[in-house]
């Protein structure tokens, strides 16, 4: 057994875990590599299948590449695609890129970090709690409905790596938030051994990490190893740059790479090349405690 | 903000092993600043994250510390300390390393246990000047019952006693004398450091020539890797029960981690405690290539021969190396709810993948781990159901360690710690958190442990005949089960066990009633009353019904001379299907361990009614 075959046993144990103790389960695919690999080792721990809903909050400032992606996964894995979007803000147009030309001190000028206090975090804490309506893709039609279920989810599979910021690196492998969605990093129930918490009060909801003893590198190795799909958008198209993490357009920048596939992005985090970069550095709304600050008030 | 380093890495490759350390001891003993002076001297930061924290210090007026560099959240800035694990990675040319930098102080004792519960080796940080404190103790005593046999001891801010060789042996002669009463595992190494400067961590310190050992980071790339668990009797907790039919898949998949030992396509396997065999068809697994063997560490699926009902918490086994079963064990425990461990009601007990109500049976001693010399008490027996202990029992409080005895409200599988980790550790659950977690050190006798042993052998070795469980329940609708009216002679109990099976039979399904008085007639008529002859009678009663069982029939029974306390005899021989009690009784004392409780006033309709309600919720009658 290798590493990446260990990290993917105890990924799929943690996600067969999950499925078991909540009745209203859901994971959170934000199509970048991380959430892709977790969907993956869900269909491994399911044999194929993937037996609860995909959420993904649409900020609707995505590249378009990626929603085509993401449908195109949806239909041909048969998942339950559900998406939720923070639809008054965009309609009022109080967004950061909508108001990013306006002077400096225009109170109407909405900052990177409180935009995705709006378009992910609000968005995503009341999409999981069913406060505002979801929209379910219909794999008969291909089209997006809204979704019957007004439902909340309990359980919220997610993502994140303990290697990629700080206070990730903090989370259980089933961390409970409260009713307010609130993360309160001093009081985290024990974690001993394989025994998660899986009790918990009415209200209150877990998010579960099988991917937290994951790095950057692990994961581009079990894409290869896997050959899992991604978004062109990770790799080099000629102009000498591509992303390392997938966000917002308006508030993300490329490195500057030569890598054109998979195996280039290896060799380039083996070589040592981006070691002095932090992974997140093209996302530019989490300055310092911008991260954290979010994530205690729910972001993933 | 990053605190890794994915890089400093000409020689990362998948196949690099990779481990998990934790660092433990006393608040301020200075185990932040180890790890980041670590972090900083094997190149293994961020370009600029060094000279950030440095510059933010200047900012705030704090003094720099190389604890900054981890200690990434808010909160632990400000109040300088470690308040849950943080996770970061180096690596050598041996091997990777996640770095679990668990926080000292005693609030926060929960974090350090989850941090510490991950880990294979430790490391074991013991400030020169303060010597040995509480939680120094404490977490070596921690460590030890979580298994974590490989720990080096580092005797940091050795700069602060003057590098005084002699400073450093007492520390290591007291700490060696602690370990050693507890029976802990003695260390790999002590060594002397000064993590702010760098000496023994990852360099050799020139000012401290007499010390010859090895520096930490060679004595981290001399830890071992645990050995492979595959040649150990083979266990598989059952996980879950697959079957995605709408999906169409038809595949019945009884879903699982190997967590010892391996198992092929073509084993005989048994499940315990239910004792259910059959043989495993195949090894199931998703754009994976088909294999025929599987071996401990993987998470994977069986489907098997012959389709039979096993249910989440047994143990998947070989028949000639099975896990032990008994409601009764030995075990220590660390205890960290809010509220004492109450011996007067009932916990959730979570071991590998089961999950019963348990209570203290018998406290033998409670330890205070933070002092030089553990305290034994006298053993205090808990009478169970009494309300109250007996004795002075020393309360369970939060911190403590405890060497008791757990008592389960129904038979589980699992091993002692010395036979298998994972199963056999558990937590303990109070209301909605985890507020305990311990080792079985040994299993204890229950009254019922004959009869288990009796029911093992039979159904290990039960010849089948040609037509499955599956099949005969798919055909009549329903599984089989046993239900038991129990009670005093003339509540009503063979009125309802009549109006019942005529009813359920009216519905279809094979429903048949068993008069204990019957069995007494016939198979029992050689029986010459005698003290023992009462376990016979039910011994005798149980083995009938069993053979009604495996026809498939849904047994209703009634009779007198088995009441409600001979019921977990029944259950002990009769593990393979479900039986359930009812209770008639007119005083309605709260007995309380009946599936379902009659007064004896209620309408036969009423009782069939409740019957079929208690039937679907056992998943007898919805398949």
């Amino acid at each position: 057994m290798d590493t990446l075959d260990q990290l993917e046993q105890q990924s799929v144990y943690i996600l067969r875990e999950a499925f078991r103790h909540f009745e209203r389960l859901c994971m959170l695919w934000s199509v970048g590599k991380d959430s892709t690999v977790l969907l993956w080792l869900a269909r491994k721990a399911f044999f194929g299948h993937v037996p609860f809903p995909l959420v993904h909050i649409d900020t609707s400032f995505k590249i378009p590449e990626m929603i085509t992606y993401r449908d195109k996964l949806a239909m041909e894995y048969k998942l339950t695609m559900v998406v939720g979007q923070n639809v008054e803000a965009l309609k009022a147009k109080t967004t950061f890129p909508d108001t990013q030309n306006l002077p400096d001190g225009d109170p109407k000028k909405v900052s990177r970090f409180d935009c995705c206090g709006m378009l992910k975090r609000e968005a995503l804490t009341n999409t999981l709690n069913g406060t505002w309506s979801r929209k379910r893709l219909n794999l008969k039609t291909g089209k997006y409905e809204i979704d019957q279920d007004k439902e909340p989810y309990n359980g919220v599979i997610v993502g994140a790596r303990a290697d990629e910021e700080g206070s990730r690196s903090k989370e259980r492998y089933f961390s409970p938030r409260d009713k307010n969605n609130l993360w309160d990093v001093g009081e985290q129930p024990p974690e001993f051994w394989n025994q998660f918490k899986t009790d918990f009060a009415p209200g209150t909801h877990v998010r579960v990490h099988p991917l937290l003893d994951w790095t950057e590198l692990h994961i581009w190795e079990y894409i290869k190893r896997e050959n899992i799909p991604t978004v062109s958008l990770y790799y080099d198209q000629g102009s000498g740059t591509r992303y390392r993490s997938l966000g917002c357009a308006p508030c993300q920048s490329p490195i500057h790479s030569k890598a054109k596939n998979v195996d280039d992005i290896i060799a380039e985090l083996k070589s040592g090349k981006l070691k002095n970069i932090a992974e997140r550095s093209g996302r530019l709304q989490d300055g310092k405690h911008g991260l954290e600050e979010l994530r205690r008030e729910g972001y993933m | 903000v990053k605190n890794n380093a994915t890089g400093n890495a000409q020689r990362v490759t998948a196949a690099l092993e990779q481990m998990n350390i934790v660092i433990v001891g006393h608040v301020d003993h200075g185990k932040s600043t180890v790890v980041g002076r670590l972090l900083a001297d094997t190149g293994s930061l961020p370009e600029g994250k060094l000279e950030a924290v440095r510059k933010e210090c200047q900012r705030t007026g704090k003094p720099f510390e190389y604890a900054f560099l981890l200690d990434a959240l808010t909160d632990e800035q400000d109040q300088g300390i470690t308040i849950d694990t943080a996770r970061s990675f180096f690596k050598t040319a041996k091997r990777d390393y996640i770095i679990i930098d668990a926080p000292g102080h005693i609030e926060f004792l929960k974090n350090m246990i989850s941090g510490a519960a991950r880990a294979e080796a430790a490391v074991l940080v013991i400030d020169a000047k303060e010597g040995v404190r509480e939680n120094s103790r404490r977490h070596g005593y921690i460590l030890s019952m979580l298994g974590i046999n490989q720990v080096i001891i580092c005797v940091n801010k050795m700069d602060l006693v003057g590098r005084s060789e002699n400073t450093f042996q007492d520390i290591e002669r007291e700490y060696r004398a602690f370990l050693k009463s507890i029976g802990a595992v003695s260390p790999k190494a002590f060594i002397p450091v000064s993590a702010t400067n760098g000496e023994n961590l990852a360099q050799r310190s020139l000012q401290m020539p007499w010390y010859k050992g090895p520096t930490l980071l060679e004595s981290l790339d001399d830890f071992k890797k645990a050995p492979s668990k595959s040649d150990r009797a083979f266990r598989m907790p059952v996980q879950a029960v697959y079957k995605f039919v709408s999906q169409g898949d038809d595949r019945r998949i009884v879903a699982g981690r190997v967590e010892a030992g391996k198992a092929k396509v073509g084993d005989k396997v048994v499940f315990l405690p239910s004792n259910k065999t059959s043989t495993i068809k195949s090894i199931e697994a998703f754009n994976a290539p088909a294999r025929k063997e599987i071996e401990a560490g993987w998470s994977t699926g069986f489907t098997l021969t012959e389709e039979i009902y096993v249910t989440r918490g047994e143990i998947m086994a070989h028949a000639d190396h099975p896990p032990l079963v008994s409601t009764r064990f030995r075990a220590n425990l660390i205890w960290l709810g809010k509220k004492p461990f109450s011996p007067d009601r009932d916990y959730k007990l979570k071991i590998h993948t089961q999950a019963v109500p348990v209570r203290i049976q018998q406290i033998n001693k409670v330890i205070d781990a933070s002092q030089a010399s553990p305290d034994a008490n006298a053993p205090s027996p808990v009478g169970r159901g009494t309300g109250s202990p007996q004795g002075e029992a020393k309360p369970i409080n939060r911190h403590d360690v405890a060497d008791l005895i757990l008592e389960s409200r129904q038979p589980i599988a699992f091993d002692t710690i010395a036979e298998g980790e994972a199963t056999g550790r558990f937590v303990i659950v109070d209301g909605y958190d985890i507020a305990g977690g311990g080792i079985i050190t040994g299993v204890e006798k229950d009254e019922k442990e004959e009869l288990r042993a009796e029911a093992q052998r039979r159904d290990f070795n039960w010849i089948k005949g040609g037509v499955s469980q599956e099949a005969r329940a798919a055909k009549l609708s329903h599984r089989p089960a046993l239900v038991m009216f129990v009670g005093k002679a003339g509540v009503g109990k063979h009125k309802y066990a009549r109006a019942v099976e005529k009813a359920l039979f009216d519905k279809g399904m094979s429903a048949y009633m068993l008069d204990g008085t019957n069995v007494l007639l016939g198979v029992d008529s050689d029986l010459v009353w005698v003290n023992t002859t009462q376990q016979e009678l039910v011994r005798r009663f149980a083995e009938v019904a069993h053979i009604l069982l495996d026809a498939g029939h849904l047994v209703i029974s009634t009779t007198n001379s088995i009441g409600l306390a001979d019921f977990s005899a029944v259950q002990a021989l009769i593990s393979d299907f479900p039986v359930l009690a009812v209770d008639v009784n007119p005083a309605k004392s709260a007995i309380g361990s009946a599936d379902l409780q009659l007064t004896g006033k209620e309408s036969e309709p009423d009782v069939i009614a409740k019957m079929v309600g208690l039937l679907e919720k056992h998943h007898i009658t919805n398949l």
